[in-house]
């Protein structure tokens, strides 16, 4: 198990090193210079500048320092924001998409587990029609279209009611959160729901849950117990894929909402070329989805005794 | 069953609102709050830098302009009014400015000279790379400095004692005293600076404020609270307590929205709010911000558009009136008519009025016969298809497309938008990668120069690399004469020379369109430093 | 399957019946004609056949076929029957609605406002100067006491209070002038105009008056003749009705018919949407399947680096990949989006398709058939092809969809295709900043994207059911 999991750590840690260097080369093939502002500024002042980012010295070298750096955790000063370091920009804003990334799958998984449940235990009958067209709503509407329009429902909503029920954009309590993570997590919240139905009904029509129906064990305990529990496991298996997949995709939900992420500084790090901002992120969500994978593969092989990892 | 699946989604429900109730967001705070004289207002982002002698970008220049102070100031008319200096004097050699005694910092202790001369020496010196180092040129040594040849401590300023700041000038400079309220060369306390070891102005407790107010919270990205400042000199003039600054956006709907919801006091409008705007009886404001744009024309060597009446062709075939009033379609912009915007000064009136721009109708016959022309001087059959470089914002990128059919309708011309990133078209912008490139200009002072000067030979802002020994001359006299006629009749000249030879084609001066609480007075926009400025505003009782 | 095992079980049954000792031969009677009854009833069917049986039966499946194909033609013959060039703009008609009015009033061209037509002084309270049309509303007014500058506004519903004049069109720049030409963005309609006199601070003063004016349709001349409006008319009279050219789906932000456009980004939409998860796919399988024969460390090296290629975060290096492939003049763009999609999303497939190889190649029935002498192309033929190919065409139907999102994402936030270019996420941004005043600009590209990524993930859903094995031996 130990050596199993130090294995892993150090294909990981090969895999950041690979992620960074695909960023590194991927970045300087782009035209363009991170220094240059609308206005040109002359020579002397132009030379000052790449001196004190270190752009005056050839390609290769600028590779070595910054791999040197990277390997002491030191991520650099911002381009454009010239008074911050990138760690610090990441420690400010990644618990941000984070905190946001974590409620989606929440809001995605409890509403999965609930309505695909229902449909299952509804088969078509009304509630099943009604989830299922919201779920193929869920699927198929991009999710910019769902960010905007909820955003305008929420000021109809609160126009008509005149006090603020939710606020309409922003960071910073839970209320700022809710409309955000879950429009994020709609999408994810309809394929949970088609998984949960799918699975529940392999469930109800097992031979183990007509015996428990036979037995006169309490619906709610059958419910609960057996086809609940059993029916859930597949949805655990995805929730780690998923918190890593939401939370680095969540650049339009927090433009449109206003909210301080990581993602939304990285769309504007690639705009302005802030090559060590586009370095860090990259490199930082990299390692991230990295060590989720690692650590759902070794829980999964703790919680499903079948797995034997190896 | 159902019963139990629906009873768990009631309760889910219950707890979100739950748990939204208990942040306490009903009791939101108003956009203009009476009873605490609290403003809430948007910034499009993060300021990206808020050390003075480092930045000039409009959202820092924003944030700086509320919580410092330069020996100068602009007041609501936008005319120059004492601020840390209570008398000054521009002579042709140089200036003197006295400080007024009463200038604090915000721990109490007082401004001085040496805060200034710390904070311009700091702005040259080769080591901290400020991109602004050449607006100092005006003093004497100052580009030496920048270029390694002298150490930062021979800069032409000097402090006389606390209380008296003398300048040497390298060449004579008019509007030096115009410079005075622009931050670059606000005061920086050397003692303050150091003991932050390099992180200075990296957060709200990283900065001394001498300004109307002090900003008590920076959460990065995210939230920005100024409180008055009790320390300021001209703190009674002040009449509101708290700028709040809770969203940082850039998406109009996102501000729109927050506005119709009253959280904040001022909205930025876009042209797709304004009929919501209308609807809800809005109090909607025009404000010009000096910005001139036009479409420029490369006139390297190897370029078509070097050809004199392949210019004119595009000229006469374009009509800036139909792009801002059919694809711009915002009230306040303004059809160019020259890349001196209306609202210069002349000699005794607004220099527009003494010297008109050159009228002419967009006409297309006379459009196709100088494209006949141009056609065979180049000695081509069918001109080859010209690239139009333009952003990749939404108004360059429809008027890009509207040229592209007027160009092709009018002309038969095949246009290739190349739409980039602003870095890369920075960069293809300097290479000369383009034919015409959608450009535009924000002036750096109150001065027709800050215009006239872009198409000198050699000036590195000269990005289609026009060149004229005519028009290099008429800027000469304008740079080295102290006589305003004299200079406004070389402007005057040059306006012609770039409407005869097409040098560029004016498209519009740009107007910002926002909406004000009918609570708050007093909001002042600036083509030059803070904007907009809140030091004046007043909130009504509802 | 049903036929044969009926067959083996008749067979059984003669042999028992052959064995019995007791029965005479008279009571034999040919085996032959029963054999014929009990021959196979139903034709052979292969997988192929069987799995699209599967499909068609399948309502939801089949109906996305339809409507898939209903796409396609509309993509490839939509422009044959609609044509209308997409690029056209029409200035006339900006982000009209469908079903808009459409006939305008012919006027004589724009000429400038001579100064002269209204001497100052001769105007009554405010009034309008000439016929209100769409292309110029000229005002006049009396002078206001005390006036430095009038303040111009425009608004679509009667002012009711001194901070509500609507939209502030611009200062006439003086006192002494008393007359306003508005030319910008009017619609017909009613609009209330309304001057503000302001003092030297430029604040407003009192004695704002406030004017209704009906705005009507106009066309110049000029304007008419450049749309070939006047084709059939001798001579064409200032003051006849003329109907504007129709748009079923209306016209977007610069006038351009939004069906055609539809119709050219269906083009870009799936053409993206198809051909990357084609490409990615292929790769996927060449580079899976290669890596599962070979296997051994070959196989390790390859999966390793498939590995690498997984872990890059994807939308972030779509981005940078998009940026860095960079966009030349006069380029669409959708090329560098195909490529970063492709370099990004290979690995899946290959991941997915060298597992089933090697699983397919342990299968019992496979070592079977080899035992049975099968040689290795029907091997390849019958087992390999078949039980990887399902999952291939299934991995092929979900990756269409999710294409078509990315490319619709990346268009949403500025890094997708490049104008002139449509696609119908470019489509969906642009409609999305006038989602209030002019909803069909957002709601046609959207709806498109909605019901071609539902029908791809119902198509895909059809094929796993009707493809998968496990289903098929269960009923």
């Amino acid at each position: 198990m130990l050596s199993y999991t130090i294995k892993r750590l150090i294909q990981g840690l090969i895999t950041v090193w690979f992620i960074a260097t695909a960023t590194f080369l991927a970045m300087h093939a782009v035209p363009g210079n991170p220094l240059s502002g609308a206005k040109a500024m002359n020579v002397e002042i132009r030379q000052n500048l790449e001196r004190k980012y270190g752009l005056n010295k050839p390609v290769g070298e600028q590779y070595l320092i910054y791999m040197g750096n990277l390997a002491r955790g030191d991520l650099g000063i911002s381009f454009t924001q010239k008074n911050r370091e990138v760690n610090d920009i990441i420690r400010e804003h990644f618990p941000v998409s984070a905190t946001l990334g974590i409620m989606a799958v929440v809001f995605a998984a409890l509403g999965g587990a609930l309505f695909g449940a229902l449909t299952a235990l509804n088969r078509n009958k009304w509630p099943d029609t009604v989830i299922m067209l919201a779920v193929i709503l869920g699927i198929s509407v991009p999710s910019f279209v769902f960010a905007a329009f909820s955003q305008l429902m929420v000021v109809k909503i609160n126009a008509l009611l005149g006090i603020s029920i939710l606020p309409v954009a922003g960071w910073g309590t839970v209320s700022h959160m809710l409309l955000p993570s879950l429009v994020l997590g709609l999408g994810t919240m309809a394929y949970l729901t088609r998984l949960m139905r799918s699975s529940m009904l392999e469930i109800i029509n097992s031979d183990y849950i007509r015996t428990a129906n036979a037995k006169g064990l309490p619906q709610t305990r059958i419910f609960l117990q057996h086809e609940m529990r059993n029916a859930i496991l597949p949805l655990v298996t995805v929730l780690g894929p998923s918190i890593a997949g939401i939370t680095t995709g969540s650049f339009v939900v927090e433009l449109v909402f206003a909210i301080p992420g990581l993602g939304r500084y990285f769309v504007q790090a690639v705009q302005q070329l802030d090559y060590t901002v586009i370095m860090g992120t990259t490199v930082f969500f990299g390692a991230f989805l990295v060590l989720m994978v690692i650590l759902v593969d070794l829980l999964y092989g703790l919680i499903d005794p079948r797995v034997r990892v190896s | 069953m159902l019963a139990l699946a629906l009873a768990a989604i009631i309760l889910v429900t219950l707890l979100m609102f739950g748990l939204s109730l208990l942040s306490g967001s009903t009791k939101a705070k108003p956009g203009a709050d009476f009873a605490t004289k609290t403003i809430t207002v948007t910034l499009t982002d993060e300021p990206p830098n808020l050390d003075s002698s480092l930045t000039a970008d409009q959202i820092s220049s924003f944030v700086l302009g509320h919580v410092m102070e330069g020996l100068l100031r602009l007041d609501e008319n936008n005319q120059l009014a004492p601020g840390v200096a209570e008398k000054w004097e521009i002579r042709a050699d140089g200036a003197t400015f006295w400080l007024r005694p009463d200038a604090r910092w915000s721990d109490g202790k007082p401004v001085t000279a040496h805060d200034f001369v710390f904070a311009w020496r700091k702005t040259v010196d080769p080591a901290s790379a400020s991109e602004y180092a050449n607006i100092m040129n005006a003093i004497r040594n100052a580009d030496d400095i920048t270029a390694g040849k002298l150490p930062p401590e021979a800069l032409g300023v000097q402090a006389v004692g606390d209380r008296m700041l003398k300048v040497q000038f390298a060449k004579p400079v008019p509007y030096f005293d115009r410079l005075m309220a622009f931050n670059v060369f606000f005061p920086i306390r050397e003692d303050f600076y150091k003991a932050t070891h390099g992180r200075y102005a990296s957060g709200a407790d990283m900065l001394l404020y001498n300004g109307p107010f002090k900003m008590v919270q920076w959460v990065h990205g995210a939230h920005i609270r100024f409180e008055k400042n009790p320390a300021y000199w001209d703190a009674r003039r002040i009449a509101i307590n708290v700028i709040d600054i809770p969203y940082f956006t850039s998406d109009p709907s996102a501000r729109v929205n927050l506005f119709r919801d009253r959280r904040i006091a001022q909205a930025g409008l876009a042209q797709q709010n304004l009929e919501e705007a209308q609807l809800l009886g809005w109090n909607i404001r025009s404000f010009r911000d000096g910005g001139v744009f036009y479409v420029e024309f490369n006139h390297r060597r190897d370029r078509l558009s070097r050809n004199r009446n392949f210019r004119k062709a595009i000229q006469y075939a374009l009509d800036s009136s139909v792009e801002v009033n059919k694809v711009i379609k915002q009230p306040g912009y303004l059809p160019g008519k020259s890349v001196f915007p209306i609202w210069l000064d002349g000699v005794n009136d607004k220099f527009r009025k003494e010297y008109p721009a050159p009228e002419y109708t967009p006409d297309t016959a006379r459009a196709r016969a100088y494209l006949a022309r141009a056609k065979q001087e180049l000695g081509l059959s069918k001109i080859p298809p010209i690239m139009l470089l333009a952003g990749d914002d939404p108004i360059s990128g429809r008027v890009a497309e509207y040229y592209q059919d007027m160009l092709k309708r009018q002309l038969d011309l095949d246009v290739r938008i190349d739409s980039q990133i602003f870095k890369q078209r920075l960069a293809k912008m300097l290479a000369g990668d383009f034919d015409l490139v959608m450009a535009g200009w924000g002036p750096d002072y109150a001065d027709p120069l800050t215009f006239g000067d872009l198409f000198l030979t050699g000036n590195v802002n000269n990005r289609g690399q026009y060149s004229n020994p005519a028009y290099d001359e008429q800027v000469r006299i304008a740079q080295n004469s102290n006589d305003r006629k004299v200079r406004m009749d070389a402007f005057g000249r040059m306006q012609q020379i770039i409407f005869d030879d097409a040098v560029v084609l004016p498209e519009y001066e740009r107007a910002l369109l926002f909406a004000v609480d009918p609570q708050i007075s007093g909001v002042v926009r600036r083509v030059f430093g803070a904007d907009p400025d809140f030091t004046y505003v007043k909130i009504a009782k509802e | 399957m049903t036929g044969t095992t009926q067959s083996v079980q008749s067979t059984l049954a003669a042999q028992t019946t052959l064995a019995d000792p007791a029965l005479q031969q008279g009571a034999f009677e040919p085996i032959r004609s029963e054999l014929r009854v009990q021959a196979l009833t139903r034709p052979s069917l292969s997988y192929w056949q069987d799995a699209w049986i599967r499909l068609k039966a399948n309502k939801r499946a089949s109906l996305s076929l339809w409507i898939i194909i209903g796409l396609l033609l509309f993509t490839a013959l939509g422009p044959q029957v609609w044509r209308v060039n997409p690029a056209e703009q029409d200035l006339l008609q900006i982000s009209s609605a469908p079903g808009a009015e459409r006939s305008a009033i012919l006027v004589a061209p724009h000429s400038p406002w001579a100064a002269s037509d209204v001497p100052p002084g001769t105007a009554a309270g405010l009034q309008l100067v000439g016929r209100a049309t769409t292309q110029q509303v000229r005002l006049a007014w009396q002078p206001i006491p005390g006036a430095a500058d009038y303040m111009v506004y425009r608004n679509i519903v009667e002012p009711k209070g001194k901070a509500t004049f609507g939209l502030p069109l611009g200062p006439t720049g003086s006192g002494d002038i008393t007359r306003f030409e508005d030319m910008l963005d009017l619609q017909p309609g009613i609009s209330f105009y309304s001057v503000v006199p302001l003092d030297a601070g430029g604040n407003q003063g009192p004695g704002s008056k406030t004017l209704r004016v009906e705005i009507v349709n106009a066309i110049t001349l000029q304007q008419a003749a450049d749309r070939r409006l006047l084709e059939g008319r001798k001579t064409p009279e200032l003051g006849t009705m003329i109907k504007l050219p129709f748009h079923p789906l209306g016209t977007d932000y610069l006038g351009r018919d939004m069906l055609a456009r539809l119709m050219q980004g269906a083009q870009v939409s799936l053409f993206i949407g198809i051909v990357a998860p084609l490409l990615f796919v292929l790769i996927g399988v060449v580079y899976g399947s290669m890596a599962g024969f070979i296997g051994g460390r070959a196989d390790q090296i390859m999966m390793r680096f498939a590995d690498f290629v997984v872990a890059l975060p994807f939308l972030l290096f779509m981005i940078l990949f998009k940026i860095a492939f960079g966009i030349g003049p006069g380029e669409s763009g959708i090329f560098p989006l195909i490529v970063a999609m492709v370099i990004l999303l290979w690995p899946g497939t290959a991941r997915l398709v060298r597992g089933q190889i090697l699983q397919v190649r342990e299968e019992a029935y496979v070592n079977a058939a080899r035992l049975l002498g099968a040689r290795t192309g029907y091997l390849v033929m019958r087992h390999m092809i078949p039980n990887t190919m399902g999952v291939i065409l299934v991995t092929l139907t979900f990756a269409i969809p999710s294409a078509i999102f990315t490319e619709a994402f990346l268009s949403f936030i500025g890094m997708g295709v490049a104008a002139p270019t449509a696609s119908w996420g470019s489509m969906s941004n642009d409609g999305i900043k006038s989602m209030l005043t002019h909803p069909h600009e957002l709601f046609f590209p959207a709806l498109l994207i909605s019901i071609t990524v539902l029908a791809f993930n119902l198509l895909g859903d059809g094929l796993r059911d009707a493809l998968d094995a496990k289903l098929r031996s269960r009923e």
